[in-house]
């Protein structure tokens, strides 16, 4: 391997300066749970490494009262680890944990499962359907967009060379809101997901949905927010038939790949289920 | 390009290397520094046979920089007995058999610790869910989750 460079900048400004410096051949550095590996098979080769964990407002998690903000390497253990954020955004915190093993939830981060840019990366359809923004920092400053616009294929961000995320901000629901991530994997632990799916829904004090996201993984090549989805929660009291029709829209919204993990009918008809379940599962919570 | 010049706790001890920036912690640890009880078995954060304990949490060194360790407190299989007695943990793998040929034992050892440091009293599906990062090819797992059971126990005074 060819000798590289590594820099851990203090502030935003300066890691954004690395990475202009690194005119393209420059890769930010969170928990390397994804980069190291890729390293180490070759698939990518960096120059420089930019390791961002040294810069406080990647590390933090803050709650005020209108959102949580939440530091884009901070780690799945500083997540499941933050009482706020679990009570109220309990799907969120489950999807990351769900990340790997123990070893794996020291280091991995919620900016690097959404940059890698994997279909059926856990994390993303969870903060997808919170509703969360993320702020982008560069040369020009700081510019916030919803999770659901970075990324635009597999391994592909609409992220330029010289940009990078420092926070997710994820604002705090009405009352009466749950949330619930799902995946279906072929064992207990340790494995990609088939389909994930995420929900997040607000009842009113009579029970009736007032809003509702509809996020799906690994069923296309970008996560997919299922509007219609939503649309058939929004008005009812996720009753059966809202349910049933939630089930067809998602399943309608994928576009899987076919492959030993699953065939293309399968993850069409399982993530009409895992969607249901979820939206139930944030049901109860909404109802809690 | 230039060697990164590191400063930082191995077992309490305050340590300095000078490490390439795409070296692994792993890498530090067995060629520069010598410490050869972390193992590496996949290299891709699978198998934890690198497994230690960096600020409290365990980790995979085979997916940390060397670089990325100034300034840490980093725990090894090393630094878990003391000169005349082994760790609680390391009595009961012995005693009740839970390795073969030991590759794994190292890592499993140092994650099993990371969980009673943070846990006294897990359950077994606590254990068996923590240490689901820790491969084991010979043992078939249920002698380690017992060893980490009764080492539990033993340092509980239970
Ligand atoms: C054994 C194992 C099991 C795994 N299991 C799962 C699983 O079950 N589900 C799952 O979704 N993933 C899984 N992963 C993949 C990985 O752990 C996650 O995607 C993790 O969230 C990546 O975070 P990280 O901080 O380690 O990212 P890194 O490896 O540091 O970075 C990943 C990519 O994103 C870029 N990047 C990182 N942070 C930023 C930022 N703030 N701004 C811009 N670019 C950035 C990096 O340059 C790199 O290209 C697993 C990995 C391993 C090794
Ligand atoms: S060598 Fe690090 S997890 Fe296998
Ligand atoms: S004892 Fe041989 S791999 Fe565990």
């Amino acid at each position: 391997m060819p000798s590289i460079d590594y820099v851990a900048p203090t502030s935003v400004n300066d890691a954004v300066a690395a990475l202009a410096a690194a005119s393209g051949n420059g890769r930010v550095l969170a928990g390397g749970t994804d980069l190291l590996v890729q390293m180490r098979t070759g698939q990518i080769t960096p120059q420089t490494i930019i390791d961002i964990k040294r810069i406080a407002e990647t590390r933090e998690i803050a709650e005020s009262d209108k959102a949580f903000v939440i530091g884009a390497a901070a780690t799945g253990v500083e997540m499941s680890a933050h009482n706020g954020l679990k009570t109220t955004f309990p799907g969120i915190v489950e999807a990351m944990d769900l990340i790997g093993s123990q070893q794996i939830q020291g280091r991995a981060s919620p900016g690097g499962n959404l940059c890698n840019a994997s279909p059926a990366a856990d994390c993303v359809p969870a903060l997808i359907a919170a509703g969360a923004t993320c702020t982008i920092a560069g040369p020009n400053g700081t510019r916030d967009i919803p999770v659901e616009d970075v990324v635009t294929g597999p391994g592909q961000t609409c992220l330029s060379q010289d940009e990078f995320v420092v926070s997710f901000t994820v604002p705090k629901p009405p009352p009466r809101t749950g949330d619930a991530y799902l995946r279906l994997i072929p064992r207990t632990e340790m494995d990609i997901a088939v389909v994930g799916a995420g929900v997040c829904l607000t009842l009113d004090d009579a029970g009736v949905c007032q809003a509702a996201r509809v996020a799906l993984g690994a069923v296309a090549p970008t996560q997919v927010l299922v509007a219609d989805g939503a649309a058939a929660l929004i008005g009812s009291t996720i009753d059966e038939t809202a349910l049933n029709t939630l089930a067809a829209a998602a399943s309608a919204a994928c576009n899987p790949i076919d492959d030993k993990r699953g065939t293309v009918d399968y993850r069409k008809k399982v993530a009409g289920v895992l969607a249901t379940r979820a939206a139930q599962k944030a049901l109860e919570r909404a109802k809690a | 390009m230039t060697k990164q010049h590191i400063t930082t706790s191995v077992n309490g001890e305050s340590v300095e290397y000078l490490c390439e920036a795409q070296q692994t912690l792993l890498d530090v640890l067995r060629d520069e520094l010598g410490l050869t009880g972390t193992k590496e078995g996949c290299s891709t954060g699978d198998c934890g046979a690198c497994s230690v304990i960096v600020d409290g949490n365990v980790v995979c060194s085979c997916l940390m920089l060397g670089a990325e360790a100034e300034g840490r407190q980093i725990e090894t299989i090393e630094g878990m007995a003391t000169a005349d007695q082994l760790h609680p943990l390391q009595k009961q793998f012995l005693e009740q058999a839970s390795l073969q040929c030991g590759f794994c034992t190292p890592g499993f050892l140092v994650a099993a610790k990371a969980l009673l440091d943070k846990n006294p009293d897990p359950t077994e599906t606590e254990i068996r869910f923590w240490l689901a990062g820790n491969l084991c090819r010979c043992t078939g797992y249920d002698k380690i989750v017992r060893a980490v059971q009764d080492a539990a126990a033993e340092m509980r005074g239970a």
